[in-house]
Order: structure tokens, then sequence, then C-alpha cells
């Protein structure tokens, strides 16, 4: 175990912010009533997900900890779909399905065939994971969506030229699907790059400073960056392939009337 | 037999009516032009018979079968058309002539680079022009290579979008001629939206006048 920190210790470092609001005030900045909004905001905050989180932790039936993991989900396919510029109707729903498949079935795989933790719905486990697993997607999820959607407005005369041509949609919307995942994918394969060199990663400095051995942390971190690359890989893949079926006909024709821009709504 | 035909067609634009019971039948070596102001919705109709827009009503049929009864990429590769502003998809002039190629509805077909270089050199281009960037290419150029890149794939009905907007006197002379010698050769026929009077007297066997309502 950790050091435990006392609400004293808490204090303490707050003071740490007053130096920058000091410094705000003194180069005139104008930014120390952000400052002191965001550390309130930040402090509330993780103050009351460490309230749920305790009372998480004690229950041992999987029907609460799947709710809470399906609200986290709703806020993260809420999240991914306010991102695209281009909308279409049914996009909140295409985006909830892809994040959810994607995240539930790979963070269920790493608990019960990878982590193998018993029971399979730990919340210590389960929560922590899902979340990292959901943020990942999200990017994924949101970035893919927002490429492909773009992409079919600004390069409808690419699109429209090969089904003149005689292209199906699948070999007109090949191009746009293809640049669509790999923007998706862009983030986490980068954060992979640069990984232990530029970056050392959240969870795994959280295990580092709980006592836990380098080498298992490490383990883990590796685990969990494998789990992250699946499923955002997988969101992408799966709400890119919904967006497409949603926005080409049966007849090979591309439903542009169905994009909307997000200023027109 | 009639090449292609349509009948009963109309169509609504943001709740007013653009054009309505239009219809024509068009017959192999006929070259049909289509006229009417700006707005009147020439390119739409086109569109509708390429299937790249939903029929809101009335029917279009091509060798007696319904457009809705064709494969779409099949039918498209038989009734083919070229937007106004022509997209090349490739590096180099050559890169986009074969790109359609590797498209499966004329994986039957070999790219005809010989066909290729004299469709060019009809239509006034030399012969390095192949090896020219697409990026590089003024808009006028780029429609002849869109229309080379469409000939090669031996449609039967051209629906062609302005298909000479931005080409000079005698490149656009060029095109009428190539395009009166392509419909005799075979069960072929053209629909072209035109804006130039004389290209009427020079090129058309049939009009079909669309008006503003």
């Amino acid at each position: 175990m950790s050091e435990p920190v006392a609400l004293w210790q808490v204090a303490l470092a707050a003071g740490l912010m007053l130096l920058s609001v000091g410094l705000s005030a003194w180069m005139k900045l104008g930014l120390g009533r952000d400052i002191l909004v965001a550390g309130v905001r930040m402090t509330a905050q993780l103050l009351l997900v460490g309230l749920i989180l305790d009372w998480v932790f004690r229950l041992n039936t999987p029907v609460p900890i799947l709710a809470i993991g399906l609200v986290m989900t709703l806020l993260a396919a809420q999240a991914a779909s306010s991102r695209p510029r281009q909308r279409y109707p049914g996009l909140l729903l295409d985006s909830f399905l892809s994040v959810f498949v994607s995240s539930f079935l790979l963070t269920g795989l790493t608990l019960s065939g990878v982590i193998r933790v018993r029971p399979w719905f730990e919340a210590q486990y389960a929560v922590p994971i899902l979340g990292m697993v959901l943020g990942n997607t999200l990017t994924g999820v949101a970035l893919s969506l927002d490429r492909f959607t773009g992409d079919l407005r600004a390069r409808r005369g690419e699109v429209e030229t090969l089904l003149g041509l005689g292209a199906t949609r699948w070999e007109a919307a090949h191009p746009l699907i293809r640049d669509a995942l790999r923007t998706g994918m862009m983030p986490t394969l980068n954060s992979m790059l640069v990984m232990g060199i530029v970056s050392l990663p959240g969870m795994m400095t959280g295990q580092i400073l709980a006592g836990e051995h380098p080498q298992n942390a490490v383990r883990y971190q590796i685990v969990i960056m494998f789990v992250l690359a699946a499923s955002s890989a997988l969101g992408s893949l799966s709400v890119v392939l919904l967006a497409f079926r949603a926005l080409f006909d049966g007849q090979d024709r591309l439903r542009s009337e169905r994009l909307r821009g997000q200023r027109d709504r | 037999m009639a090449l292609l035909e349509a009948r009963h067609l109309h169509r609504h634009v943001a709740g007013r009516l653009l054009w309505q019971r239009v219809g024509f039948t068009l017959e192999p070596g006929q070259c049909l032009l289509l006229v009417g102001p700006s707005g009147s919705g020439k390119s739409l109709l086109l569109r509708a018979l390429a299937g790249l827009d939903p029929l809101e009503g009335g029917e279009v049929t091509f060798r007696g079968q319904t457009q809705q009864s064709w494969r779409m990429p099949a039918y498209r590769a038989q009734v083919m058309y070229l937007p106004q502003r022509a997209v090349l998809v490739g590096e180099t002039v050559a890169d986009a002539l074969r790109h359609p190629f590797s498209l499966r509805v004329h994986s039957g077909l070999t790219f005809p680079q010989q066909d290729a270089r004299s469709l060019l050199r009809d239509l006034g281009r030399r012969d390095d022009v192949l090896a020219q960037t697409t990026a590089n290419l003024s808009g006028g150029e780029a429609q002849l290579v869109a229309l080379t890149r469409a000939l090669l794939l031996r449609p039967s009905v051209l629906l062609l979008d302005e298909a000479t907007s931005a080409l000079d006197v005698d490149a656009t002379h060029q095109v009428e001629a190539l395009l009166r010698g392509w419909v005799q050769e075979g069960e072929r026929a053209v629909i072209m939206v035109s804006h130039d009077p004389d290209q009427r007297e020079r090129l058309a066997t049939a009009v079909l006048a669309l008006s503003v309502r």
C-alpha cells in the first residue's frame, strides 16, 4: 500500500495552487479566477467519484456494476456523437452501439480471459478498465466518424464520379473508409510509439506509487494498451460501417441529403 | 428498340415543383440536347437518369428493363454520367484513365492504352498528356480526360453535363466531331446539357427543353 494522504496534506497541496494564482496576479494574466474554478471543480469531482467508487467496490452483484458501466457508456457515446460537424439522423444511436459493443466486448474479454479476475465483475478491476477503454474508444469513434461524414461532404464529387462510372457503393466509399479508420486509430498508435519514452502512462505510474513491482505494472500497462488499441479499432470500424450503411442505399447511391452541417440545425 | 426511355418524371426541390411530366425516347444514333435556363434542373434530370438520385415519380427504362430492376453498377456502366466538374482519381492522367478498370463491373475489360492515345489525339491532346499530373490539368483538359475515361469503358448512353463548358472553340468542335462519330458506331446515344444555341444546330438530333416555373 502507498502512504495514505490525509486531508490536511491535500490542503497543503492546494496551497501550491496559490503559487500559480499569485503568479497570475503579479503578471496580470487574469487567470486567477479560472485557476481557482478549475481547482475547486477538480477537487469536488474527484471527491465525489471517490465516494461513489467506495460504494461500488462494496457491491458484489453484477447488475449495479453493469448499470454504472452502461451510464458511463451513454456519456461516452454522447460525447463521441457531439464531435462530427456533419451529422445524420441516427448518429447518436450508431455511436452508442459502436462504443458499447467494442468497449464491453474488449473489457469483458480482458477481465475474464486475460487478467482472469474472479468474479469477472469485480468492481475494483471492471470500473477502471472499462473507464480507460471507453475513453479511448470514444476518441477513435469521434475522430473516425467526423472524418468520414466530413469527407462525404468534401469529397462528394469523387464518390459520385466513381458511382457514375459503375462503382458499387463499397468501391466508391472505400478510400474514405480507409482514411477515416486511419484517423480514428492515429492517437492510439501515436501514444503507443512514444509510450515509456516520452510519456509514462498514468495507470502504470499509479500502480508503482501504490507499491506494485515495476515489472508487473509494466505488464499490466502492455495488456491495457493492446486492449485500448483493439477497442478503438473495433469502435472506429463499426461506427464507420454503420454510417456507411446510413448514408448509402441499396441502389448504390450516396444519400447526401441525409447529411446536415452542425450549424444548420 | 429504344435505348433509354423516360416517362412522367417529376422532381421537387425544397417543396417547389422543378419539372413534371418529363418524358423522351432515346433511339440509337441520337444526340438529345437538354436545354433550359440555370436552375431549371438539367443536372438533376441527368442525375435521375443515372440513378444517382431516387426517382420521385415516373419510370426510366434502359433496353426495355426498368432502372430499378437493374443492378446499379451494371446500369451505370452502360448509362454513364459525367458531372460538370470532372474528378480524376489518380496521380497521372494514365492512372486516372486506368482507375475504373479496377472496378468489379469492368473486370471483363482491360485498359486499352492504344485507344486511349488515339482518343486523346482526336481531342487535340499531345501524346505526353498521359504522363501529366492530374492536379496540374486545367478545367477543360480535365473534362477531356474525363470524357476519354468514359468512352474507354464502352458505355451505350453518355449523360454529359456541359462537357464542353470549359473548352475553347477548337476543342469544342473536336468533342462534337468525336461524339457524332461515336453514336454512329453501334447501339449508342448521347444526352447532353448545353447552353450554346450553335451547339444545338451542329449536334442535336432532338431537343428537350426544361423551363423555370
